[in-house]
C-alpha cells in the first residue's frame, strides 16, 4: 500500500570501507514518505555508518544516496535542509540550558525570534521538559537528555528524521516515551529512519525492517514477514527422568537439547492453546517435568536463522 | 538572505554560544587572565631590580625593567589567551553537538569563526587586565591617540593570527590533553625574543634565532607604539606577514579537519 508514495530515502549499492576493511558491502534502501524504516542489527553491523552517509556526515566509498531526490554529496546543503538527526550520543550542548539549546537550534534555522520562542515552548511542553528548561543537560537523566536531543532535531521541522539507536541505554519507561514520540511524528507525515538492536522495538514501530549483518542486508520485509522467517519460538522442558526422554520426543514431536540430556524442545508460538496442548499431553502420558520455559523469537533467533551465527552476547542479553 | 548574511548570522549565533560557555565556565578565563599578570608581577618584583640594572639605561632598577617588560607582557597576554582557544576548540570537537551542526544547513565556517572572534575578545580582555596592572604598579605609556589606535590594530592583527593558528592546533589534536600541550612552544617564544631582555645580550646562536622568530618583531612594534616612537618598517612588515601566515595556516588546517572527521 505504500508503493504509490514517493521515495523519501534512497540508497543504491552503498559501500564504505576504511583502508582495507569493508564496513558496508553494498546496500540498497528505499523508504517511502511518511513511513518508519528500521535498520536492525548488532553492534558493528554498519548501522551508524549508514546513518552517517545518509546524513552527509561522511562520504560513501561507492554507490549513491538521495534524500527526497537530492544527492547526499552533490546537493548536501539541500539534504541538510530537509533532515533532522539524533545520533547515538546525545548531541546537546552541555553548558547551555535546555531552553538555550532549543533557542540555539532556532537561530541556526533562521526562524526569527517569535517563531523560535513559540516552537521552543511547544517542544518543552510536548516532551515534558519544562522542569529541565532552566538546567544544563549535565544534570539530566538519560531519558531527559534523549528527549531534549529529539526536540532539538525537530526545531527545524524536518521532513525526514534519522534516529540512531534512540533508546539504547534508556530504562523501559524512557523507551516507551521515545516510542510514543516516534509514533506521533509519523502521524504528522514525517519519514523516519530508525536504527536499533532491539527486535521488539523494530517490531513495535517499523513499517519495514532491514536486517543488517556485517555490512550487508540479509533480510528485508514487514515485521510479520520477518517473523515468519524465524521459527525460533519453542517451549523448553526439563524432564525429571532420563528414561522418559525418548517417549517425550515421540508424543510431542520434540527435539533433544544439545546441551542438556534431560532437556527437550517443542516448537510453539507461545500461545495459550499451544501451551495447553503440551501440558495436556504431559499429564496424559505421565511425564514428570521439573521445569518449563517459554522462548519467543528474539534478535538472536533472527540472526541465527538469517546468518547462521548469533549476535554478540551483550546485545542478545539486552534484547531479551 | 544571501550566503554572506547567513554566514554573519550563524557566526553571531556561535559567538553567543561561546560567550555563554565563558560565563558558565569562568575558571578557564580566570586562569588565562591570571597567567600574564603573575608573570608581570614575578619578573618586576622578583627579578626586576637586578635585570633593570643590567639594561644599561640612565636610571636602571625595577622601574626601568617595568618599562622594558610591559610590551612583551602584552604579547604574553595574547599567548595565554590563545592557549585556552586550543583547549576549548578541542573540547568542543569531542561534543556530539558538533556532529549535529555538521548535519544542519548552516555556514560551516561559523563554528570556527565563532571560536576565533570569542578568543580575540578574550585576548583583548587579557591585554586590558595586564596593561591595567602594569599601569597600577607604575608603568607609564607615552603615546597619542594615533599611537593607541595603531597599537590596538597591531594587537588585533597578532591575536587574530595566533588565534587561527591555535584553532588549527585544537582541531588537529586528537585529545583535549594534546590540545593543551601543542601550543606550549608559543609560550616559550617570547623568552627567546626581546620580551624579557634585549636580544644583543644573548649568545650568538640564540640571538640569531631571536632575531628571526616572529615574536621579536611583534614585541618591537608594540614597544615603539606604546612609547610613541617611530615604528621600524621591516618590523611592521614582518608582523603583518607572520600574522597573516599564521592565520592562513590555522584556517587551512581547521577547515580540512572540520570537513573530514
Amino acid at each position: 500500500m505504500n508503493t504509490q508514495k514517493p521515495i523519501a530515502i534512497e540508497a543504491r549499492n552503498l559501500t564504505k570501507s576504511y583502508a582495507e576493511k569493508s564496513v558496508l558491502g553494498g546496500i540498497d534502501i528505499a523508504v517511502p514518505e511518511g513511513t518508519i524504516f528500521s535498520l536492525l542489527g548488532p553492534n558493528g553491523a554498519g548501522k551508524t555508518t549508514t546513518v552517517n552517509i545518509l546524513t552527509t556526515l561522511i562520504p560513501a566509498s561507492g554507490g549513491d544516496a538521495f534524500i527526497h531526490g537530492n544527492h547526499v554529496v552533490g546537493d548536501a546543503d539541500a539534504v541538510r535542509k530537509s533532515i533532522g538527526v539524533t545520533g547515538q550520543f546525545a548531541a546537546v550542548d552541555g553548558l547551555l540550558t535546555g531552553r538555550e539549546n532549543l533557542h540555539l537550534m532556532g537561530r541556526l534555522h533562521h526562524l526569527g525570534k517569535a517563531e523560535t520562542k513559540r516552537r521552543t515552548e511547544d517542544l518543552l511542553e510536548r516532551f515534558d521538559l519544562m522542569d529541565a528548561a532552566k538546567r544544563a543537560p549535565a544534570t539530566y537523566s538519560g531519558g531527559m537528555k534523549r528527549r531534549l536531543d529529539i526536540a532539538m532535531c525537530l526545531m527545524g521541522d524536518p521532513k525526514v528524521i534519522f534516529l540512531d539507536e534512540p533508546t539504547t541505554g534508556l530504562d523501559p519507561a524512557g523507551r516507551r516515551v521515545v516510542w510514543s514520540i516516534i509514533r506521533e511524528l509519523v502521524k504528522g507525515g514525517t519519514t523516519i529512519f530508525l536504527t536499533t538492536q532491539y527486535l521488539e522495538e523494530a517490531d513495535e514501530l517499523a513499517d519495514k525492517i532491514a536486517v543488517l549483518d556485517g555490512g550487508r542486508i540479509v533480510a528485508e520485509g514487514t515485521p510479520e514477514e520477518l517473523k515468519r522467517l524465524v521459527p525460533g519460538g519453542h517451549v523448553k522442558l526439563r524432564l525429571h527422568r532420563g528414561d522418559q526422554v525418548a517417549k517425550t520426543v515421540q508424543v510431542l514431536a520434540a527435539t533433544v537439547s544439545d546441551t542438556d540430556p534431560l532437556g527437550v524442545q517443542v516448537a510453539s508460538d507461545g500461545s495459550i492453546e499451544s501451551l495447553r496442548r503440551i501440558l495436556d499431553t504431559i499429564d496424559r502420558e505421565g511425564i514428570e517435568v521439573d521445569e518449563l520455559t517459554v522462548h519467543t523469537p528474539d534478535l538472536d533467533d533472527v540472526f541465527l536463522t538469517l546468518t547462521g551465527h548469533t549476535t554478540n552476547l551483550e546485545a542478545a542479553a539486552a534484547a531479551a | 538572505m544571501s550566503t554572506l548574511a547567513y554566514t554573519v548570522s550563524d557566526t553571531s549565533t556561535m559567538l553567543r554560544r561561546q560567550f555563554k560557555h565563558m560565563l558558565r565556565y569562568p575558571s578557564l578565563t580566570f586562569m588565562l587572565v591570571g597567567m600574564p599578570v603573575v608573570f608581570l608581577l614575578l619578573f618586576v618584583y622578583v627579578f626586576g631590580g637586578t635585570i633593570g640594572d643590567g639594561l644599561g639605561g640612565p636610571t636602571g632598577g625595577r622601574e626601568a625593567y617595568l618599562t622594558y617588560l610591559t610590551p612583551g607582557m602584552l604579547l604574553m597576554a595574547i599567548v595565554a589567551a590563545v592557549q585556552g582557544t586550543a583547549i576549548s576548540v578541542a573540547m568542543d570537537m569531542t561534543e556530539g553537538i558538533i556532529d549535529r551542526f555538521r548535519t544542519m544547513s548552516i555556514a560551516r565556517v561559523s563554528v570556527l569563526t565563532g571560536h576565533v572572534i570569542a578568543s580575540v575578545i578574550q585576548s583583548f580582555l587579557c591585554i586590558a587586565v595586564t596593561l591595567g596592572v602594569a599601569v597600577a604598579i607604575g608603568f607609564r605609556p607615552e603615546t597619542d591617540a594615533v599611537g593607541w589606535i595603531g597599537l590596538a590594530a597591531v594587537l588585533l592583527l597578532i591575536s587574530f593570527g595566533l588565534t587561527w593558528l591555535t584553532v588549527g592546533l585544537g582541531m588537529a589534536a586528537k585529545t583535549v590533553e594534546e590540545a593543551s600541550n601543542t601550543p606550549m612552544p608559543l609560550m616559550l617564544l617570547p623568552f627567546f625574543g626581546s620580551a624579557f631582555v634585549p636580544t644583543d645580550s644573548m649568545p650568538t646562536v640564540v640571538q640569531y634565532f631571536a632575531e628571526y622568530q616572529p615574536f621579536t618583531p611583534f614585541i618591537e612594534v608594540v614597544r615603539a607604539l606604546l612609547f610613541g616612537n617611530p615604528v621600524d618598517g621591516v618590523d611592521l612588515g614582518l608582523t603583518v606577514a607572520w600574522s597573516l601566515a599564521f592565520a592562513l595556516l590555522g584556517y587551512v588546517i581547521s577547515k580540512k579537519k572540520f570537513n573530514k572527521r
